[in-house]
């Protein structure tokens, strides 16, 4: 029986709006979505901002597997399949760094920046001179940047990236964009927090998507000040007064999708920021060059997002987490964090306290969220669990081509308030690349 | 001549202090009694975990994350641990509620630098995890310790928590190190 024929198991159900459990637990569909999705789709591997120098590298994965990405000595971007192409050994084994070459430890094939095999042990006595050393340089992905970002893929008959993220590129390029709107760029906080998730890595994506509903999983951080607003709350804008229409926004074709706030005219956006003095000032000023540059549109401030298949962002919080497959109970966690690199020292320093307490394994929030998603995934398994899928049909039916400001969606469906309109794009595209609508 | 003139023996009764400053400490831990725990921490107290990143032994200067600048698993002082306390007594914390079954051993101990005010204090650990049915966490590592003498005690004033792990093998670090 093909473990995806939608016709023996209706995997996901886009009209109804369930999600069959099979598809966080069954070890065969996780393989077959190694081979569909993470084979096929560009990839967030990395920023601008480790690579600057050629020569410099730092391990990334794509799926399940090791890359590393390399700027060459001539300065462009590569990602090689972390593994050489003798026999397989991992060619680097250091997290980061400057190379003029990676010589693999096994027999010492020794591949250069542009992942050309350059050097061979015993080439004329083992070989007889015989080796193609041309065919047998490291297997490489496709690059692409954008806004700083770097993303690759394995398929060359995937779209270009700015096709493949089509409307959704401009939560990226928002992303990716300085919160005065202007010249800069965001820069990495030095350090990847990387940990092990026991769950699918669904979860989270699906979770960074939309999930506007899950405020009870952080019923307890959210008694606290814990963001530079002084006032109670997790997020910093939980203490604006004036209260936003949330706004969810789906991309049909892609899976991707983005969720914000419209905040109505004149809105005291400071009070965001009103504990630390540093940050007032910067947000002041920021918010000042934000409106010149956008105007009317100013007022949707962008939460954040999940970029189909495992790359989510976070705005404000500005961070990216990457949910890599490892297993199909285990998901690796990969923490990307960003600050202005622009802004004064000190208010890039009360923005990196702020991440390190919100997000992350050791976040009051995020620990939360990862209990959640650990029990639900535990509780999944089952015979008889598995046969009642998840309901994911939130607000379904109300999707709106138009939300309350047409420039807000620009290509996507809009839903307001709470709802998991996201969700049931995530998974419909999850379903098409698997073959299982 | 009584053995806090003897400078060995005195040696010997701080290094005891240190030891049971720490073990106390673990108990706290362990018993959740986390607002005394609390009490045991100078009110300008550090505590630092840094990431901890595979480098060449002959450049081990990017081993970790950097104090104050770089990303951490912990880098911060008493107002956000009593948050962490204080999340930790609303009932409503998933990630300790039904609270976890904590076991910290501490070995290794070495009183450093005793010379000043602040003591340096070096321990090894094992931190033990059961939480739920089943579950079953450990990590293990270092922790470089400064212990400030005060009048009525000593109080834990800077701690450096050196975790033996690359990528974290647990889903969160809902605990004290
Ligand atoms: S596996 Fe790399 S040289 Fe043999
Ligand atoms: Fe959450």
């Amino acid at each position: 029986m093909d473990p995806i024929d939608p016709g023996t198991r209706p995997l996901v159900d886009p009209q109804r709006g369930l999600v069959s459990r099979e598809i966080f637990v069954d070890a065969q569909l996780y393989a077959a979505e190694q081979e569909r999705i993470f084979a096929t789709q560009w990839l967030f591997v990395g920023h601008v901002s480790q690579v600057r120098r050629p020569g410099d590298f730092v391990v990334s994965r794509m799926g399940e597997e090791p890359v590393l990405l390399v700027r060459d000595v001539d300065g462009a971007l590569h990602v090689f399949l972390n593994s050489c192409r003798h026999r397989g050994m991992q060619v680097c084994r250091y997290d980061q760094g400057n190379a003029t070459e990676f010589a693999c430890p096994y027999h010492g094939w020794t591949f250069d920046t542009k992942g050309r095999l350059a050097a061979v042990p015993a080439l004329r006595e083992g070989y007889f001179s015989e080796l193609e050393l041309a065919h047998w340089g490291l297997v490489e992905a496709r690059v692409a940047e954008l806004k700083g970002s770097i993303w690759a893929c394995w398929d060359a008959a995937t779209p270009s990236l700015d096709d493949w993220l089509g409307d959704a590129r401009i939560w990226i390029e928002e992303f990716f964009t300085v919160p005065d709107a202007g010249a800069g760029e965001l820069e990495l906080i030095a350090g990847v927090q990387k940990w092990t998730l026991p769950c699918n890595w669904k979860f989270g994506a699906e979770n960074f998507s939309g999930d506007n509903y899950h405020n009870v999983s952080h019923a307890s951080v959210d008694q606290l000040a814990l963001s530079p607003s002084g006032k109670t709350g997790r997020h910093q804008y939980d203490a604006i007064p004036q209260k936003p229409v949330l706004q969810n926004i789906a991309y049909a074709s892609t899976g991707h999708c983005g969720r914000g706030a419209l905040y109505p005219p004149g809105f005291d956006f400071l009070s965001a920021y009103a504990a630390v003095p540093q940050l007032h000032a910067y947000y002041q000023r920021a918010y000042a060059g934000r409106q010149t540059q956008l105007g009317e549109q100013a007022r949707f401030v962008p939460h954040g997002g999940t970029i189909f298949p495992n790359m989510s962002f976070s705005n404000g919080r500005t961070s990216i987490a990457l949910w890599h497959p490892a297993g199909p109970e285990t998901c690796e966690v990969w923490r990307f964090y960003f600050v202005p690199e622009h802004a004064p020292e000190a208010v890039k320093d009360h923005l990196r306290r702020y991440v390190i307490r919100y997000q992350g394994p050791s976040g009051l929030t995020e620990e939360d969220d990862m209990e959640n998603w650990n029990l639900a995934h535990r509780a999944s398994r089952g015979t008889i669990a598995r046969r009642h899928p998840y309901h994911m049909a939130m607000g379904l039916g109300h999707e709106m081509a138009v939300g309350s400001e047409p420039w807000i969606a620009r290509g996507g469906t809009v839903m307001e308030g709470v709802s998991e309109q996201n969700q049931r794009g995530y998974y419909r595209r999850w379903a098409q690349l698997m073959g299982a609508l | 001549m009584s053995a806090v003139d003897n400078p060995a023996l005195a040696r010997l009764l701080r290094v005891r202090e240190a030891e049971e400053f720490l073990y106390r400490e673990a108990g706290l831990l362990d018993r959740r009694e986390f607002s005394a725990w609390l009490d045991l921490l100078a009110d300008d107290v550090r505590y630092f975990m840094p990431l901890r990143r595979n480098v060449p032994s002959r450049a081990p200067g990017d081993e970790w994350t950097r104090e104050g600048q770089d990303i951490a698993w912990f880098d911060e002082g008493k107002d956000v641990l009593a948050m962490r306390v204080t999340q930790l007594h609303t009932g409503v914390h998933w990630a300790e509620e039904p609270p976890s079954r904590t076991c910290h051993l501490v070995s290794n101990v070495l009183l450093v630098d005793d010379s000043g005010p602040e003591w340096e204090v070096h321990s090894h650990f094992i931190f033990y995890r059961s939480r739920m049915e089943r579950e079953t966490d450990l990590l293990a590592g270092r922790r470089e310790d400064r212990l400030r003498v005060m009048p009525d005690g000593l109080r834990l004033a800077y701690r450096r928590v050196l975790i033996d792990h690359n990528v974290l093998p647990i889903k969160n670090l809902s605990n004290f190190f």
